[in-house]
């Protein structure tokens, strides 16, 4: 290399790489490299990768065959597509909502001085900390047809006769599933709140509590306009994971009762890993790539900085 | 250390009442006579579907070490759950590298067939030493005429019922038909003792109870030629007598997973339902232990084979697991050698009474097995190989037969109909769509 270099030098000035070495518009390049050689290794090629399958006709165990839009065009008229097309949505938009309207809730409640601040931060945490498949297999048992604890208490209580049929019963199903996700995901909305709402510096409110502000006004024009960024964050990341949530419905209703509560990413699973069908797999979480972008973009504009942020004006 | 691991060995084969010789000796005068001599210094990958009986697994170990023994071939054995076999063996196929052998499930070996080990000769040996195939498991060794898995052995499910409900609901034996199966089942749901059969995404039970209906009323997915042939007045015979059956069951059969007919009767909810021998067993275990109510429930358990619908033959769905090799082996003598030191009398005798009939033998010689007639209820589960029909029905053996089941084609073409999600037309329609997706 040395040897190389001194050989290239004395043939008359510094090569090309030479220059490109030591270039200073270069040396963010450099830097940047490995971090972009990561990212395109692990996550730009696989998602290319996925969506030629899309494709194809592959199978598991067979390579496929360039087929163009035959999937996408089969999934077009197929209703357990379309079904967990609209679940999915459903699913995200109404656990979403409530989450972060819970998560709110408590970030608010959390902020106040409560007795025994850091033990009740730390227990509203715990639904995030137990590994979503075992509080999944909880909730199959709490929801269970045969052992389920609340239509037994019911019944115990005289309140029904007989036992509630909570996952095989479509809505039942869907509601119930709903409900897990919420438990598990408004610690993370909480938590994260909570951590922006201690950035909101105390003189605001001060200052606003003189000038006669009620506790309505404090929260709608100190509190929510400062904790927007954060909130941009934190309901995209909400969004993204329950759209793309696969465990709870994996170990809870498997798609059933009769395919009402598949997302689309548990039908990718069982139509590509299961089923065999990769292509057709890939068709279905390709398809969920659109309503991702969407999701980021909502984020992209939220977390724009607002002018007033910087000392501008608000326009 | 030798001389420990004889000892153990003696030890072990005294325990299983072999007579006549310990396993070593016996595994080498099977080594000696077997016709494939493994390769000098040759080692084997094996990777098999975890068990679910310890027993099983137990015999199995042992029949591996006696291998090793007595051939000095090394056998390295890795496990995976069902779901993973698949993938895994499929990546090995397309690689060429990766274990010598795979014992899977249903149709794995129909997946790659131009890459397994041509098995012509282990078959055939097999054949004339231990009785001949039993027709049932055979299609699952073969592809387009040709032996290219051997398959050792097929998990049957069968009626669990009680016996004091059923005798309550006015049967002294369990119905061989379907109009008394229904019959059975409307007076079980009226002395409050009902039948529950899984409705949900039940890979087993779901998909073994529902083919029998429709194949029992002549309905199949799939006709002779591979051609989709669902939409047929037989399908819609199937799905009314199933509606009928539906109304008569406990509560949430359609969120019912593998496991949910298991706890339900355990639990003294349910009376009669389709499963492996996995729920007596349970009882019966418990029992032993000193469990005095699991004791009785185990006396008053019974199975029967599953009536014969209007078509006149059986037409049972049993799970297969064939063995393969892959020709990309270095290997091969070393790993036919290890199949047919498998499947020999020697060691394939205690490795069935170690499953205590969970799986069910695939050549005629083990059919006077002592598992079958050493409990009067384990019965029924020696006759799933001679009982069941391909996963492809009357259609010729396929992936894409193995992957309709595996996406619930025909489970959720009745989940539909008998939860009033969709009338008649419109379900057999739907199930007709997927299933043409899938042969395309």
């Amino acid at each position: 290399m040395t040897d190389a270099t001194a050989i290239a030098t004395t043939a008359g000035g510094r090569t090309t790489w030479e220059r490109l070495r030591s270039h200073r518009d270069w040396l963010g390049f450099w830097f940047m490299a490995p971090a972009a050689a990561i990212l395109i290794l692990f996550l730009a090629y696989p998602l290319g990768l996925g969506v030629w399958l899309s494709f194809t006709d592959a199978k598991i165990g067979r390579p496929g065959h360039f087929i163009g839009l035959d999937n996408y065009d089969w999934l077009s008229d197929d209703s357990v597509f379309w079904g967990s097309v609209f679940f999915t949505c459903f699913y995200t938009l109404v656990a979403s909502s409530i989450k972060f309207a819970i998560g709110l809730y408590l970030a608010l409640l959390l902020n106040k001085n409560l007795p025994f601040k850091a033990l009740l931060r730390s227990i509203v945490l715990i639904p995030f900390v137990v590994p979503t498949v075992l509080s999944a297999i909880a909730f199959w048992w709490i929801f269970d047809s045969q052992f389920s604890i609340i239509s037994w208490s019911l019944v115990k209580l005289g309140l029904i006769d007989r036992y509630i049929d909570f996952l095989g019963n479509p809505w039942n199903a869907r509601w119930c599933l709903i409900f897990a996700n919420i438990w598990r995901g408004v610690p993370f909305v909480a938590i994260t709140l909570l951590a922006g709402l201690q950035t909101v510096s105390p003189s605001l409110y001060e200052a606003a509590t003189i000038d006669g502000a009620s506790r309505w006004q404090n929260f709608r024009h100190i509190t929510y306009p400062l904790l927007t960024p954060i909130i941009a964050v934190v309901m995209t990341f909400s969004v993204l994971f329950t759209f793309t949530d696969f465990q709870l419905i994996w170990a809870m209703t498997r798609g059933g009762p009769v395919n009402a509560t598949h997302l689309m990413a548990t039908l990718s699973f069982q139509r590509a890993i299961l089923g065999g069908s990769l292509g057709e797999g890939a068709a279905i979480s390709t398809a969920m790539i659109p309503f991702l972008l969407a999701a980021i973009m909502v984020s992209w504009f939220g977390l724009q900085k607002r002018k007033w942020q910087q000392g501008g004006d608000n326009d | 250390m030798t001389d420990f691991t004889r000892r153990t060995l003696i030890r072990s084969a005294a325990a299983a009442g072999l007579a006549g010789g310990t396993l070593l000796d016996l595994a080498r005068a099977f080594a000696q006579e077997s016709p494939w001599k493994p390769e000098a210094g040759a080692s084997l990958n094996v990777l098999r579907w975890k068990q679910f009986v310890e027993a099983e697994n137990t015999s199995f170990v042992k029949m591996v070490d006696a291998f090793s023994k007595a051939t000095g071939v090394k056998v390295n054995v890795s496990y995976e759950s069902f779901d993973d076999i698949q993938p895994k063996a499929s990546v090995a196929a397309n690689t060429g590298q990766g274990p010598d052998l795979v014992w899977g499930l249903h149709s794995l070996p129909q997946l790659f067939p131009e890459k397994c080990l041509p098995m012509d000769d282990v078959a055939d040996y097999l054949a004339k030493t231990y009785g001949g195939w039993i027709k049932g498991p055979e299609p699952y060794g073969k592809a387009n005429g040709k032996w290219v898995a051997i398959p050792v052995a097929v998990n049957g499910g069968y009626m669990n019922y009680r016996i004091s409900s059923m005798n309550k609901a006015g049967f002294k034996t369990f119905p061989t038909d379907f109009p008394g199966f229904l019959e059975l089942c409307k007076a079980l749901k009226k002395n409050n003792t009902p039948a529950g059969f899984a409705l949900g995404h039940a890979t087993g039970d779901a998909n073994s109870w529902l083919h029998w209906i429709l194949w029992g009323h002549g309905g199949y997915l799939i006709d002779k030629d591979n051609k989709v042939s669902i939409n047929s007045p037989e399908t819609a015979k199937a799905l009314e007598y199933c509606k009928q059956l539906y109304g008569t069951f406990i509560e949430g059969t359609p969120s019912w997973n593998d496991a949910s007919n298991n706890k339900a009767f355990l639990a003294g909810d349910l009376h009669l339902t389709l499963n492996g021998i996995s729920i007596y067993v349970a009882a019966k275990t418990a029992g032993a232990k000193g469990d005095e109510k699991m004791k009785a429930m185990a006396e008053d358990i019974d199975h029967a084979l599953n009536p014969v619908g209007p078509v006149g033959h059986p037409t049972e769905l049993q799970l297969a697991f064939p063995i393969l090799g892959f020709n990309f082996t270095k290997v091969p003598n070393a790993a036919k050698a290890f199949i047919a030191f498998m499947m020999s009398a020697q060691q394939y005798n205690p490795w069935l009474e170690g499953a205590q009939g969970y799986l069910t033998q695939t050549l005629h010689a083990y059919d006077t097995n002592p598992v079958w007639t050493a409990d009067p209820k384990n019965k029924v589960f020696g006759e799933a190989s001679a009982r069941t029909l391909p996963i492809s029905g009357v259609g010729p053996l396929s992936p894409q037969a193995a992957a309709a089941a595996a996406d619930f084609i025909v489970v959720d073409m009745f989940a539909r109909y008998c939860t009033g999600q969709e009338d008649l037309k419109t379900t057999i329609k739907t199930a007709e769509r997927a299933a043409q997706r899938t042969f395309r």
